[in-house]
């Protein structure tokens, strides 16, 4: 197992170490993986999306913490900004997805398979 | 100046003077332009759709200005050898040694030789232009210029060929004829005949120009130049010929013995000459003007041109003329038999062309160069005017040209100048004494007597006897065709194919109404050019009484030309080629009285060749002539020796011929030569052809789309996972993001 504790954490924080930070990360991440492979509603599915990245985005914050150092923040604030394009964009086109068949239904979507 | 605004840059080289050649005036540049801007300006005529006689006029005009030209060459460039040069064209070095400097001007060499060839190409090229104008008048519009366009190209081709300096030329010009020969071949390009004989012309000629290219090559090689006044001029060729003169031809390298040799081989293709005649017979499938003009009194000529113009690097060598004589001879003799037995009338002059041109070869082997030059001018008038009276049958009948359908045209009104012009044709042919062919024709036969060994004088009763072969056939088709009771019926075939329902709607007509078919005889321009022809080639009987010491006019022009092999009996002077043939016959020394002069002369039972050979030969084509007409020859004043035939199909000779079994019948489908060359060459090579194909589409295609294939395949393979089910990739990308950390993990503990 990973040595949890750190010198340098802060007292404050008590019980709580990285490890914690990474469960939640973790958890959310299945949840989102969980939900995107099991829901078939195209806005759910992108949520989910928007739901793991947002996991990543914890564990690269708390590892930033970890070792003191701040290209895991700027990092997640880039991730933030992109996501927050991509969901005006992937929202657009599930409004046009929605206009042709008239369903959310993802899986109405399979021209292109082989 | 008008004339040299033609040419591209015109810079008379340097060289010039080193190449112990005078200069020629620039305006000879023309005569080979002149037809070149012609057929570029029947070219435009063809783009801007021109419908009229437009491009006959125009090729008409050029050509004739071209002769005017090339007569006053003639007028002030007589004896000289002179050179001009266009512009340059091939000058590669890389080196500085022998033969390493390619040198090939677009440049002319003129002397007597050239001129001769060419007053007789332009000449006859304008009158049969002129005869086309009409001839073609059917075809106004693409085809008229397409025809005109190409008969320039030809001019110019043949022009490059006669007048060029350099062997590159020449052979630029061999090809361009080819070319052009093979387009107008297949003129009548919906014809399935016609565009079968064009190729069979042109993949045959193939085989002879490349025996030509690679005696241009091999000349380079070895003399390292392909320029003629450089080529005879140089010592190493002088050195060859004395080494032969003198008796040690064993001195000559073997390269050099091999040139003439390739040469000939391109002389022979182009000249139909056996074995590669065959495609000149059916090289009449082209219009008759083209045959008359190309096949028959210019292009068929090339041959003997190449061979009379590399007569010193023939001479290198001792057998390889009497290789040519004898080729020569065998091809007269075959095509004669063949031309006995044919029916159609124009398939017949085109025998007897193979078999003329087989005299002028055996002329040239056996040393009467200047009786050959004789034989191929008088051949082009008289052969030029027998093909022309020809097409004039085939222009008035509907393509009628089987002798067994037409009969008496002499008495049908407004044919009386084509039947005497055939008249005149055929006496020149036949070698009657006093016209032009009996006097070029026995040049040739009593030089086969004069000049011993190598079984000349064999060759010279082959001759003979061919000679009243000769009479015999070309009697023939005027017994049948032109005397007797007038019978005809229209052919079938029909002069274009764009005018065939037009024409077939008219013959229809004419069946309906129940009127019969009126031949349309020829019009003002045939019959001038006919009369023309007929005047030239009885005319061209006085060139032998221009300078009889020399054997004619052709001798006295010979005589100073790449040609000259002119002995003079009386100074007891030889040429080189004499004295060689003499040492030839030394070596051995079973003649005993083969000494010098006088002695080296052979004779013909016990007479001089020169002074009997006229009455032997006329005697031949007399008896020729005597037994077409006792077998082919109407009833008439004599009935009992005149034949005895009363319509157009049956004859005399019908009986006659079933006395020979089966030898004429062989003789009609051409000794079965086409058939044979279709069994042992075409065959062969039919079915190599279709084993390559199968091997390049199994082996080669097969290997190419395995590779096609084999992406594919894999593609295959893989395809299932594409199922269209948005989860599952997802599923799938997660497990294998899975199985990726697991390795991770597991690699890095």
């Amino acid at each position: 197992m990973l040595v949890l504790a750190q010198s340098g954490f802060p007292e404050v924080m008590g019980g709580l170490t990285l490890y914690h930070y990474l469960m939640v990360s973790a958890v959310m991440f299945c949840l989102g993986l969980i939900g995107f492979v099991t829901r078939r509603n195209l806005i759910v599915m992108f949520l989910c999306t928007e739901m793991m990245f947002q996991a990543s985005g914890i564990a690269l914050v708390a590892f930033s913490r970890f070792y003191l150092e701040t290209t895991g923040q700027v990092f997640v604030i880039f991730v933030l900004t992109v996501a927050a394009a991509e969901a005006a964009m992937a929202l657009a086109l599930v409004v046009l997805l929605f206009r042709r068949h008239e369903t959310l239904d993802g899986s109405v979507w399979s021209v292109l398979k082989g | 100046m008008l004339l040299e605004s033609l040419v591209l840059s015109p810079t008379i080289a340097a060289a010039d003077a080193a190449r112990a050649v005078g200069a020629a005036p620039m305006w000879v540049i023309a005569i080979p332009m002149l037809p070149l801007l012609a057929a570029a300006l029947n070219t435009l005529t063809a783009i801007f759709k021109v419908k009229t006689k437009l491009p006959a006029w125009i090729t008409v005009f050029s050509l004739a200005a071209s002769f005017v030209l090339t007569v006053m060459a003639y007028m002030t460039l007589r004896g000289e050898t002179t050179g001009v040069v266009a512009w340059d064209w091939f000058d590669l070095s890389w080196g500085d040694g022998q033969g390493q400097h390619l040198l090939a001007n677009f440049g002319f060499y003129i002397d007597n030789l050239t001129l001769i060839w060419m007053l007789f190409v332009t000449g006859l090229a304008t009158l049969i232009a002129l005869y086309a104008s009409e001839y073609m008048a059917h075809d106004v519009g693409a085809g008229y210029s397409r025809f005109f366009m190409a008969f320039c190209l030809f001019v110019f081709s043949m022009a490059c060929l006669v007048m060029g300096d350099n062997l590159l030329l020449l052979y630029l010009g061999w090809e361009g004829v080819g070319l052009c020969s093979y387009l107008l071949i297949g003129y009548f390009y919906k014809k399935p005949a016609a565009v079968a004989a064009a190729k069979k012309a042109f993949i045959v000629n193939r085989i002879g120009d490349l025996g030509l290219a690679i005696g241009v090559m091999l000349t380079f090689v070895h003399f390292g130049t392909v320029e003629y006044a450089e080529l005879f001029n140089s010592a190493q060729l002088q050195g060859y010929i004395e080494a032969v003169q003198t008796g040690h031809a064993g001195e000559v390298p073997l390269m050099a013995q091999l040139i003439p040799v390739f040469l000939m081989i391109g002389a022979f293709g182009k000249s139909a000459q056996f074995p590669l005649y065959v495609w000149l017979p059916d090289a009449m499938e082209g219009p008759t003007p083209v045959s008359a003009l190309i096949h028959a009194a210019t292009m068929v000529t090339a041959g003997v041109y190449l061979i009379a113009r590399m007569y010193p690097v023939f001479l290198v060598s001792a057998w390889a003329l009497p290789v040519v004589a004898w080729i020569g001879t065998i091809t007269a003799l075959l095509a004669a038999t063949i031309g006995m037995a044919q029916f159609d009338i124009k398939r017949i002059m085109a025998y007897s062309t193979v078999s003329q041109l087989g005299y002028m070869f055996a002329g040239l082997g056996m040393l009467a160069s200047t009786g050959a030059v004789f034989h191929v001018i008088t051949h082009a008038f008289f052969k030029a005017l027998l093909f022309l009276c020809c097409g004039a049958v085939m222009h008035g009948f509907a393509g009628q040209l089987d002798l067994r359908r037409l009969s008496g045209l002499w008495h049908i009104k407004g044919w009386r100048i084509v039947a005497v012009g055939m008249l005149v044709g055929c006496l020149n042919l036949s070698g009657v004494p006093f016209t032009s062919g009996f006097f070029s024709k026995d040049m040739i036969i009593a030089e086969s007597f004069v000049t011993p060994g190598y079984g000349f004088s064999l060759l010279g009763w082959v001759l003979l006897i061919t000679a009243g072969m000769t009479a015999y056939y070309t009697f023939r088709v005027f017994y049948r065709v032109f005397v007797g009771p007038v019978v005809y019926e229209p052919g079938d075939e029909l002069h274009s194919a764009e005018e065939e329902e037009a024409h077939e709607e008219e013959l229809e007509h004419e069946h309906a109404t129940g009127g019969h078919f009126h031949p349309h005889a020829p019009g003002i321009a045939i019959n001038t050019v006919l009369a023309t022809l007929s005047v030239l080639a009885i005319v061209a009987a006085l060139l032998y009484f221009v300078s009889p010491e020399k054997h004619g006019w052709v001798g006295s022009m010979l005589e100073s030309s790449t040609a000259a092999t002119i002995h003079s009996e009386a100074a007891g002077e030889h040429g080189p080629a004499v004295a060689m043939f003499t040492i030839q016959e030394h070596a051995p020394a079973s003649h005993g009285e083969a000494h010098a002069g006088e002695a080296a002369h052979g004779s013909f039972l016990g007479y001089n060749p020169h002074e009997v050979m006229f009455y032997v030969s006329a005697i031949f084509g007399l008896l020729g002539i005597a037994i077409a007409a006792w077998a082919h020859g109407p009833r008439g004043i004599a009935s009992g020796f005149l034949g005895n035939r009363t319509d157009a199909a049956h004859c005399r000779m019908d009986t006659i011929a079933k006395r020979f079994g089966p030898i004429p019948r062989w003789a009609e489908n051409k000794w079965y030569v086409d058939e044979f060359y279709n069994f042992i060459l075409v065959r062969p090579l039919w079915v190599l052809g279709h084993l390559f194909h199968a091997i390049d589409r199994l082996l080669v295609d097969g290997l190419v789309n395995l590779f096609g294939v084999l992406p594919r395949l894999l593609g295959r393979g893989a395809q299932p996972a594409q199922s269209g089910i948005l989860h599952s990739y997802a599923l799938s990308m997660a497990g294998g993001l899975g199985v990726l950390l697991l390795i991770i993990v597991v690699v890095t503990h």
